[in-house]
């Protein structure tokens, strides 16, 4: 049997820690064996996004030095396992165990997806739900195919989120723009984020959309700060709060 | 050209909500056109693979292809320059207009002149210049640069234009109708194009194998130009070369389908030699390009068909438009163009954008785009210009990263007071995050707390 590292992404951990309890709890729901490491912090992503190179290599060395004994790493964020896979590169290569953590560090669905390959769920959401897909997850970890390619359609998330009794889903304009979340971009380009913000989420209000659901919070996050200001009908909810629904 | 940032020059424009949507719109369509184009043809992502290793093998040995391109244009009696940087190919070309006593020049579209700043120079020193692309006429006359690199004044409503000409061509005045304008602009331009002495191009493609030149346009007005005076002269950048004429068909399926939508441009004019008793020049420029081709992390920047498709996909350019980044080039790969061509000038350009990589996904020719301005983050603070408080937070936030009891105490003491304080305190104006949006409400507990809890 193979062990799992748990790492939850620094802000979910102090603002989301029931989205991140429900993470735990569908990973321990498979019967797996899941270990959150307690002296994890960051993975340096906000720091790599701002050209921090320094900084960033601390923290990915650290994130290496924890989560390397591990058969396997999942995190509730395409963005974070994006980080791992494709940008510490320039920090670990050739650091003992850096191969094993890049190939192994997975996003929860794709985790659930290709190697827990569950038959069924037992959950229940009978909502219309539109799924938003964070660029991260979508074009750099390939959770589902991308309007840009001429590709074969596919999508891991509604894969998963099929086995969800009485779910629907809406039929968006632009299936996967982006939320303008962008990490220290929601600050630096603040007007820019704030206009792609709402874009998104007329998009899925006209669509119907009941809830917004996806693999990040942090862009959940950023689009629920505007539903709460401008008081728009329609709410966020995080993929693992739907599948952990009635779970104990 | 503005001196302000990004950011500020984004959200000037963003701030007629009204404009920045049907700006946002227009250019989307573009992508659906384009999307619908491309999905299409089945080989498509195929093409692709093989246009970026012709590309990248050609810049692998630029210098052979560069020379092999001299000898067999000169061999058509084309004659070849070479110039280092933009004052030396102004000085070129103003040097061949007067060796023919040329005094008007029409011109069809080539974003080196508009980075070269061709236009003044030549005007500065006597020549008439008329941009003969309908977009580029239009910015022409409103003294404006284009504001994209395939549609020049897609920043333009009709009305705007129809105010433009009824001020410089003399039209009705309300009248905005799209036909009745591009035929007044039809007539305008036959006029300068039978009375001019010589005509400048753009080049898309230089054929190495052939020594001939390729152009392609929607409007016919290389081809006017080209042919109607007897001197033409074609400028390039040292990267537009390709090998054989066997490679060209790969591209100019990807060009035209990228750019606009369309199977193939309307013209696609293969140049060869002058016409008779005439006279054909080819100016090639490096002006930083030789800086690019020795930068393995950006070189991939010089593969660039300039097709536009990263621009119209951009949801940051679609929102902030062309002028808001304050180069010649806007959106992804003119941020990634503008940093290496002058970092400190250009420095809030690889951060005007959310990393959502569609741009690297669209470009046909595989540049990627966004690893790019990732990179070039990096060295926007290797120079010193990132903005010293939010270095300093971050290098605090690194610190207490460090140490997971810190974080866990710093977490703890935000989670119990901010709930405490007043909305005017929280939600101050140091508070960008809660200018337009909430904060997330602050729990009890942290993650760590409960599964600490859950695990006694
Ligand atoms: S970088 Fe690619 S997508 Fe952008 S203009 Fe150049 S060829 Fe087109």
């Amino acid at each position: 049997m193979y062990k799992i590292g748990l790492f939850i992404p620094c802000f979910m951990n102090e603002l989301y820690p029931k989205a991140s309890m429900d993470t735990l709890k569908i990973l321990e729901s498979f019967g797996l064996e899941v270990e959150y490491p307690m002296e994890q912090t960051c993975c340096g992503q906000p720091q790599a996004n701002t050209g921090c190179a320094k900084e960033t290599s601390i923290l990915a060395k650290r994130f290496l030095e924890i989560f390397k004994k591990y058969d396997y790493i999942v995190a509730p964020s395409g963005s974070c396992v994006s980080m791992v896979r494709y940008n510490y590169k320039q920090f670990l290569e050739g650091l003992d165990g850096f191969e094993h953590i890049q190939k192994n560090t997975y996003e929860l669905i794709e985790f659930i997806h290709d190697i827990v390959k569950p038959e069924k769920l037992n959950v229940s959401f009978p909502h219309k739900v539109g799924i938003h897909n964070s660029c991260h997850g979508h074009r750099e970890l390939g959770l589902a195919s991308m309007s840009e390619k001429n590709v074969e359609p596919f999508s891991k998330i509604k894969d998963i989120l099929d086995m969800v009794d009485g779910i629907t889903f809406s039929k968006l304009e632009r299936n996967d723009e982006c939320c303008g979340f962008g990490g220290t971009f929601a600050i630096t380009e603040e007007a820019m984020s704030i206009a792609m913000g709402k874009a998104r989420i007329q998009d899925h209000i006209d669509a119907g959309s009941e809830y917004i659901t996806g693999v990040d919070m942090s862009c959940l996050m950023h689009m629920q700060g505007l539903i709460d200001r401008e008081k728009l009908p329609i709410k966020t909810i995080y993929i693992a709060q739907i599948l952990s629904k009635g779970l104990k | 050209m503005s001196n302000i940032g990004h950011p500020e020059a984004a959200s000037k424009f963003a701030s007629d909500i009204k404009r920045m949507k049907w700006h946002d719109k227009a250019l989307w369509f573009v992508r659906k056109k384009r999307d619908l184009q491309s999905h299409s043809v089945k080989e498509w992502e195929e093409l692709r693979k093989i246009a970026d290793k012709i590309k990248t093998h050609t810049l692998s040995r630029l210098d052979f292809y560069l020379r092999e391109f001299e000898k067999n244009a000169k061999a058509n009696n084309i004659e070849v320059h070479w110039a280092k940087d933009a004052n030396e190919h102004n000085k070129i070309v103003l040097d061949i207009l007067q060796k023919q006593g040329a005094k008007k020049l029409v011109k069809s579209k080539s974003m080196l002149t508009e980075e070269c700043q061709l236009n003044p120079f030549l005007e500065k020193n006597g020549i008439e210049v008329v941009d003969t692309d309908l977009g580029e006429r239009i910015v022409q006359l409103r003294h404006e640069p284009p504001s994209h690199i395939v549609l020049p004044a897609i920043h333009l409503k009709k009305e705007d234009v129809g105010t433009t000409f009824e001020e410089f061509l003399h039209t009705q005045k309300g009248n905005s109708d799209p036909t009745y304008l591009t035929h007044a602009a039809r007539k305008h331009l036959r006029e300068k194009f039978l009375a001019s002495d010589a005509s400048l191009t753009g080049v898309n493609f230089a054929i190495s194998q052939t020594g001939g030149i390729v152009v392609c346009t929607n409007e016919g007005n290389a081809d006017l130009g080209a042919s109607l005076p007897k001197l033409h002269i074609a400028c390039m950048g040292i990267e537009k070369i390709i090998p054989k004429l066997e490679d060209l068909a790969i591209f100019t399926r990807l060009l035209a389908r990228s750019a606009t939508g369309q199977p193939i441009t309307t013209y696609t004019s293969h140049y060869h030699s002058p016409q008779r008793d005439g006279e054909m020049h080819i100016v090639i420029v490096d002006n930083g390009r030789s800086k690019i081709l020795a930068n393995d992390k950006y070189i991939k920047s010089l593969q660039c068909i300039r097709c536009g498709a990263c621009i119209n996909t951009c949801p940051i350019y679609r929102r902030s438009g062309g002028y808001s980044y304050g180069y010649i080039i806007p959106g992804p790969i003119g941020s990634t163009l503008g940093a290496s061509h002058d970092i400190e000038k250009n420095y809030t350009l690889p951060f005007a954008c959310s990393l959502c990589a569609s741009c690297t996904n669209i470009c046909p020719v595989k540049v990627d785009l966004h690893e790019q301005l990732y990179l070039h983050r990096q060295d926007v603070v290797d120079a010193g210009l990132l903005d010293k408080t939010k270095y300093k937070a971050l290098k605090i936030a690194t610190w207490i990263m460090k140490y997971p009891l810190i974080m866990d105490i710093s977490g703890k003491i935000a989670r119990k007071i901010v709930p405490l304080l007043p909305r005017s305190i929280v939600y101050s104006k140091y508070n960008i995050w809660g200018k337009n949006r909430e904060l997330p409400k602050f729990p009890k507990n942290s993650f760590k707390e409960l599964y600490k809890a859950r695990k006694k």
